[in-house]
C-alpha cells in the first residue's frame, strides 16, 4: 500500500469517515459541473428534497452541447437549448457561479478551471466528465464522476469511493524537438494498456515530466483515463505556482504566502512508497499516432501497424476490430494516411500553448484542398488570447476555420461532426468507434502540431520535417 | 426492453435472470450510449437507444437484438467493460432496457462506479470462465441465479464462485449503494472538515 505520496497526504486530509461498507468517505473541495451531466442529479435532489450544501464550492460552464459557428441564443438545436436552460436555472435556483457564453469565462471546465485559478494544488476536485484528472497536473486529486455522484456532491460535497493504489511513472531524460506531452502519454498508454489503470492513480513524474510547461502537464494528465486511471497527478512546484499566481481566483496577497507554504508542503516525499513504479525513456518516443479504436493503438509515425502476432492475446480481439474499423491493413505504415478532417481543439490540447505550436507550423502555408480544418479554441480566455496574439489570423489564412469555444468535435455533441466514414486527424483524446459523430467516422489521434502537419499534407505527416530545418 | 421501468430500491441481495452475452474487449461507453443521445434531461428515454450504432451496423444480428434475448437481464461482458467517458447514460441505458447485473472479465472504474450508484451489482471471473458462460449461452438458454450474500451464481448446468469488492457486496446487501443519506448521516463531520482544510481559507471568493 503506497505511503506518503501526494496522494494519500491529499486522500487522508479529505477522508471525512469511513463508511461501513469498508469505502470512505471523501470531501470534494472543488465541484465543477455542466450541461450534460449535471440536470439528472439537480433533478434527483428535488425527488429527495434536499438542497446543494455548499454552493459556493461548485462552479459551473457550459461546453459539451455549444455550437461553435453560431452562438446566439436561442440555439438552433432546441434539446441544445433546453440543456443550456436547464443549467441556467439549476444555477440561479441553487446560488451556484455559472460562466455562460459571453461571460469571458466560458469554455470547456477542463480549460476553464485552471485559467481562472480555481484548480489548486492539494484540492479534491470532481466533476461529472473523465477528463477531470487534468487537474492533477497541479497536485491535486481530481477525478471524474457519474450523475449519481453529482447528486451526492451537491447535497453532500461528499463521496463514497475506496482509496486507490499509486502507480509512479518515471518518464527519463527529455522529449526531443517535435515530440509533444501528447506523444508522450499516448506512448504510455501503449505501452501499459489501456486498462492497466484501474484501480491506481497516476503519478506523473521524472525530469521530462519537470520539463514540460503547466499546459503540457495538463495534456498528460487528462489522458490518464484513457489508460484507465480515474486520477493522474503531478508533483507541484515553481512552474505550478508561478502559473496560478494572479489568476482571478487565486490567493491574493498575505493568502498567497499561505497558500505557498502549504503547497510546498504537499509533494510525494523522497522515501514515498508506490504500489507499483514504471520508468521510460522520454528521449526515445517519436511523434505518435493512433491508427485503431483505442487510445493504446498507437505507434510512431515512421512505424507500421503492428501485425497481430506482434500483440498479446489480450489486445487481438480489438486489433482484429480495429483493422476492420479503420480498413488499415496489418503491416501497413501510418505515414501518408489521406484525411478528410482535422481538428484542432478540446481539453487536451484546447489551450494557447496547443493553438501557438499549431500555428507555428501553419504560418505561411496553405491546408491541402481535400482538407476540411478548423480550430475550436478551448476557452473564451485562449481566443481571445490567440486574438490578441494573431493566431486566428495564422489559422484563417491558412484555410483553417476559427470557431467559438467549446468541445465540439472531440465528442461530436453539437453539429461538429465526421461524415460517413471520413478520416481525422485529431488533437483530442478519444478514437472510440463512432466518436467523432459519424457511427462509421474513423480518427486519428495525435498533437496540435501533427494535426496541423497533416491539413498541409492532406495525409498524416511528420511535423519535425515542418519545424527542423 | 420492459415496458415498465421501475429503478432498483434499497437491499438488493438475489438476482434471477437469462443472461445475454456480448463479446468483445474494451468496449466503451460511447458504443454503450453515443453521445447524441446525451442531449436530454432525464435518463427515461435511453434504453431504446442503448447500443443504437452497434446495432445498426449489425442490422438485426446484434446480441440486443436478438428474439431469444427478449427479457435477459443478466449482461456477460469481457474485459475492461465501460470504458472511457463517465457517462451514466451507459448504465442508465443497460438498466432501462432490462439489465439488472452484470458478470464481466474486467470493469472501467467509472462505469463500475456508477453501476454501484445505480444498483447494478459488476461481478467479475477468470477469462476462461467467461469464455465458458459464453459458449454456452451461445447454443442454450442460460438462467442464473445470483446471491449476493455468497457470491455464488448458480444455473442447471453451470455454478460460478463470483467476484466483487467487499465494500460493493455489503453496500448492495445493506441498501447503502444509494450513498446520499448515508453520507448525510455524517453532516457534522462534514462541516468539521469544511472548517479544517487549509485552502478554503486562502481566499474570500
Amino acid at each position: 500500500m503506497s505511503q506518503d505520496t501526494l496522494f494519500d497526504k491529499v486522500w487522508d486530509l479529505h477522508k471525512v469517515s469511513s463508511l461501513p461498507g469498508g469505502s470512505d468517505q471523501i470531501f470534494i473541495g472543488l465541484h465543477l459541473i455542466h450541461e450534460v451531466t449535471s440536470p439528472q442529479a439537480f433533478g434527483a435532489l428535488k425527488d429527495k428534497n434536499l438542497k446543494v450544501k455548499f454552493p459556493d464550492r461548485t462552479v459551473a460552464t457550459v461546453d459539451h452541447i455549444v455550437p461553435t459557428d453560431n452562438q446566439s441564443r436561442p440555439f438552433k438545436d432546441s434539446l441544445a437549448e433546453q440543456m443550456i436552460e436547464t443549467l441556467e436555472n439549476n444555477c440561479l435556483e441553487h446560488k451556484i457561479r455559472f460562466f455562460n457564453i459571453g461571460s469571458g469565462n466560458q469554455g470547456i471546465v477542463h480549460v476553464v478551471a485552471p485559467e481562472l485559478g480555481l484548480t489548486q494544488p492539494g484540492m479534491t476536485i470532481a466533476c461529472g466528465d473523465s477528463h477531470t484528472s487534468t487537474h492533477g497536473a497541479f497536485g491535486s486529486i481530481a477525478f471524474g464522476i457519474g450523475t449519481s455522484q453529482v447528486r451526492d456532491v451537491l447535497a453532500t460535497q461528499t463521496i463514497a469511493m475506496n482509496k486507490l493504489k499509486v502507480r509512479q511513472i518515471w518518464c527519463d531524460k527529455k522529449l526531443s524537438q517535435g515530440v509533444y506531452a501528447k506523444d508522450l502519454v499516448l506512448h504510455i498508454i501503449n505501452v501499459l494498456g489501456v486498462k492497466a489503470g484501474v484501480g491506481f492513480a497516476y503519478e506523473f513524474a521524472g525530469p521530462a515530466i519537470e520539463e514540460l510547461s503547466m499546459e503540457e502537464r495538463m495534456t498528460i494528465c487528462n489522458m490518464s483515463i484513457e489508460g484507465g486511471a480515474r486520477c493522474g497527478y503531478i508533483n507541484p512546484d515553481e512552474k505550478t505556482f508561478s502559473y496560478i499566481k494572479n489568476k482571478l481566483y487565486s490567493p491574493q496577497n498575505e493568502y498567497w504566502d499561505n497558500a505557498l507554504l502549504w503547497w510546498k508542503s504537499l509533494k510525494s516525499d523522497e522515501n514515498s512508497v508506490y504500489d507499483d513504479v514504471i520508468k521510460l525513456d522520454a528521449s526515445k518516443i517519436e511523434p505518435t499516432v493512433t491508427w485503431g479504436i483505442t487510445p493504446g493503438q498507437s505507434i510512431g509515425i515512421n512505424q507500421k501497424i503492428p501485425l497481430l502476432d506482434e500483440l498479446s492475446a489480450n489486445d487481438k480481439l480489438v486489433a482484429e476490430e480495429a483493422y476492420e474499423y479503420m480498413s488499415f491493413k496489418p503491416g501497413q505504415s501510418i505515414k501518408d494516411t489521406p484525411v478528410d478532417v482535422c481538428f484542432i481543439g478540446s481539453c487536451t490540447n484546447g489551450r494557447i500553448s496547443d493553438l501557438r505550436v499549431a500555428a507555428k507550423v501553419l504560418k505561411n502555408k496553405k491546408v491541402s484542398k481535400n482538407v476540411k480544418a478548423f480550430v475550436v479554441p478551448g476557452s473564451e480566455k485562449v481566443a481571445n488570447k490567440a486574438k490578441q496574439e494573431g493566431l486566428d489570423q495564422i489559422f484563417k489564412d491558412s484555410g483553417f476555420q476559427w470557431r467559438e469555444p467549446g468541445c465540439s468535435m472531440c465528442l461530436a455533441m453539437n453539429s461538429d461532426k465526421l461524415i460517413g466514414n471520413q478520416v481525422s486527424a485529431s488533437s483530442s483524446n478519444r478514437n472510440f468507434k463512432g466518436r467523432q459523430g459519424s457511427p462509421s467516422g474513423r480518427t486519428l489521434l495525435m498533437s496540435p502540431a501533427m494535426v496541423a502537419a497533416a491539413a498541409i499534407n492532406g495525409k498524416v505527416s511528420d511535423v519535425r520535417e515542418f519545424i527542423i530545418k | 426492453m420492459k415496458s415498465e421501468f421501475s429503478p432498483p430500491i434499497g437491499r438488493i441481495s438475489q438476482i434471477n435472470g437469462k443472461c445475454i452475452s456480448l463479446i468483445g474487449n474494451d468496449i466503451d461507453t460511447d458504443r454503450i450510449i453515443p453521445a447524441r443521445f446525451l442531449k436530454c434531461i432525464d435518463f427515461n428515454s435511453l434504453g431504446k437507444s442503448v447500443f443504437e450504432d452497434d446495432r445498426k451496423t449489425l442490422k438485426g444480428r446484434h446480441p440486443f437484438d436478438l428474439e431469444e434475448n427478449k427479457n435477459a437481464s443478466i449482461l456477460i461482458v469481457n474485459s475492461n467493460f465501460g470504458c472511457g467517458s463517465s457517462r451514466e447514460h451507459a448504465p442508465q441505458a443497460l438498466m432501462r432496457w432490462g439489465i439488472k447485473a452484470i458478470i464481466g472479465e474486467s470493469f472501467a472504474e467509472i462505469f463500475y462506479s456508477n453501476c454501484l450508484a445505480i444498483g447494478i451489482p459488476c461481478f467479475t471471473l477468470p477469462k476462461k470462465s467467461i469464455q465458458k458462460i459464453q459458449i454456452y449461452n451461445d447454443k442454450n438458454f442460460l438462467f442464473l441465479e445470483i446471491d449476493l450474500k455468497n457470491s455464488l451464481a448458480k444455473s442447471q448446468d453451470l455454478d460460478f464462485q463470483l467476484d466483487i469488492k467487499e465494500s460493493s457486496r455489503k453496500m448492495f446487501l445493506s441498501g447503502e449503494w444509494d450513498a446520499t443519506s448515508t453520507l448525510l448521516e455524517n453532516e457534522n463531520l462534514i462541516k468539521n472538515k469544511f472548517n479544517e482544510l487549509p485552502y478554503l481559507k486562502f481566499s474570500s471568493n
